[in-house]
């Protein structure tokens, strides 16, 4: 249940576009043909995948403060944190370079499509936003940290796409003179994160909304309550049945 | 005796209209956009910027005959990281409120395509005083945008600028909400961020036709 959430959360109600606006340089960009936006977005999906994993194994066993206590316990109190930035980047630019070599030796017909986009990845906001946002969010486990990456890809993709499709479309309206090409695409985008927005309400774990309301109508309050502690309630059962 | 020649004070001044990163190169608009929600932000934001470009377009120039070409792209990621660091770093030391509403934005500075592109395209092949300038040009051209989306989006979001309360009071009625006027709150979600920025570009590109693309 856990993952599913965050899987639907990365994809809808976090997407990487429209809510945090990463990786606009290259959606911009490459967003005139549909077919290279597939590319692009497949590209996006697979390094999303292999970095956000890999950065969170760097931060739970070097990066936050404590974590070097897998040396011994002289090593416990050390907090590199503030090296995140630079071993995140390090770790994505090296893993571009490296998907690049191997998908480059394995299979020439992947690297004519991904290939020519995966040096424009290293500089994607996208990636490097993954990571920070896995670390800055406390995600738990190495699962949950591998489905997050793939969750925000496609979130990321179905984005590119969708813009992709309506920039081909738009060649044949009569945009203003001015506003052709990127004023329209930046307005177009807009318009999309507003209708993205309507996800923010789809998932129950929102807590934020749940206070919100509490502080609206009294009457609602206890409503509000009632239905946390049966979640409550339910997830109790659940972990016991689990167990 | 001028400070700058022509060619040195055209660097500094094309970024800023008929050049500038956002509106007409389009790059950097990922960290850009987030964060302008209120003017504050926008504008340490803008300032982190400068100093991170004009630093690092110096270093990168300084270092352009050694850099072997084969792993540039790593270098300068590290050369920028560095800056970044150095830049969170001191934001969390002597703004905490403000870096915690940064959050990852600070960090997204190093992917941030104008500093990237910029090394690539001048740095890499001029001296590093006109390097300096070229990155001081670009980064004041993003700031002015920045600063631009978030003065409209404070003002008529919440009807402040840094906080103060220039329209009057919104609760009490004072100033111009006596006569009726209401805040826009949908100034301060993230869409319209995006609807701003279009906007500039609609009003920059029919000042100046040449700008238009077919």
């Amino acid at each position: 249940m856990e993952h599913l959430e965050l899987f639907f959360k990365s994809i809808f109600v976090d997407n990487m576009v429209f809510a945090y606006f990463l990786g606009m340089c290259s959606y911009l960009a490459v967003s005139k043909k549909v077919a290279t936006a597939v590319g692009l977005g497949a590209a996006v999906i697979f390094v999303l995948a292999i970095t956000v994993p890999l950065n969170w194994l760097l931060d739970q066993y070097l990066l936050q403060e404590g974590a070097l206590s897998w040396l011994g316990p002289e090593y416990a109190d050390y907090d590199l944190s503030f090296l995140s930035f630079i071993m995140f980047i390090a770790t994505i630019a090296t893993m571009v370079q490296l998907v690049e070599i191997i998908v480059e030796k394995f299979s020439p017909g992947l690297y004519n499509s991904l290939g020519i986009f995966l040096p424009l990845i290293a500089v994607n906001c996208a990636i490097l936003g993954g990571s920070l946002f896995m670390q800055s969010r406390e995600i738990e486990t190495l699962g949950l940290a591998l489905n997050y990456g793939i969750g925000s890809g496609i979130g990321w993709f179905l984005a590119i796409i969708a813009i992709a499709a309506i920039r081909e479309k738009i060649r044949y309206s009569n945009v203003p003179a001015p506003l052709r090409g990127l004023g329209i695409t930046f307005i177009i985008t807009g318009l999309m994160a507003i209708g993205f927005m309507s996800f923010g309400g789809m998932l129950t774990g929102g807590d934020e909304v749940a206070e919100d309301n509490v502080q609206t109508v009294d009457g609602m309050v206890t409503a509000q309550k009632e239905h946390k502690i049966t979640d409550l309630v339910i997830e109790e059962i659940n972990d016991t049945d689990n167990k | 005796m001028r400070l700058l020649s022509k060619k040195d004070s055209k660097l500094i001044m094309d970024p800023l209209a008929d050049n500038n990163p956002i509106t007409i190169q389009v790059l950097g608009i990922c960290s850009a956009l987030a964060i302008t929600a209120q003017l504050k932000p926008s504008i340490v934001m803008a300032v982190s910027v400068i100093f991170v470009m004009g630093a690092g377009n110096v270093v990168i120039s300084l270092m352009r005959n050694i850099i072997p070409s084969k792993i540039r792209i790593i270098v300068q990621l590290v050369v920028v990281a560095t800056l970044v660091i150095i830049v969170d770093q001191v934001l969390k030391a002597y703004a905490y409120s403000l870096s915690k509403e940064l959050s990852v934005f600070i960090g997204l500075i190093i992917t941030n395509c104008i500093i990237m592109g910029r090394f690539e395209a001048f740095a890499l092949a001029n001296g590093p005083w006109r390097s300096f300038l070229d990155g001081i040009g670009n980064a004041l051209g993003y700031g002015v945008i920045l600063i631009i989306v978030g003065f409209f989006r404070e003002l008529l979001g919440s009807g402040t600028l840094f906080g103060f309360k220039v329209l009057g009071d919104s609760v009490e009625k004072t100033g111009l909400y006596a006569i009726g006027y209401e805040n826009n709150g949908f100034m301060v979600l993230p869409p319209m961020a995006l609807i701003v920025v279009g906007i500039i570009i609609w009003v920059q590109r029919s000042r100046n036709k040449e700008l238009i693309e077919d």
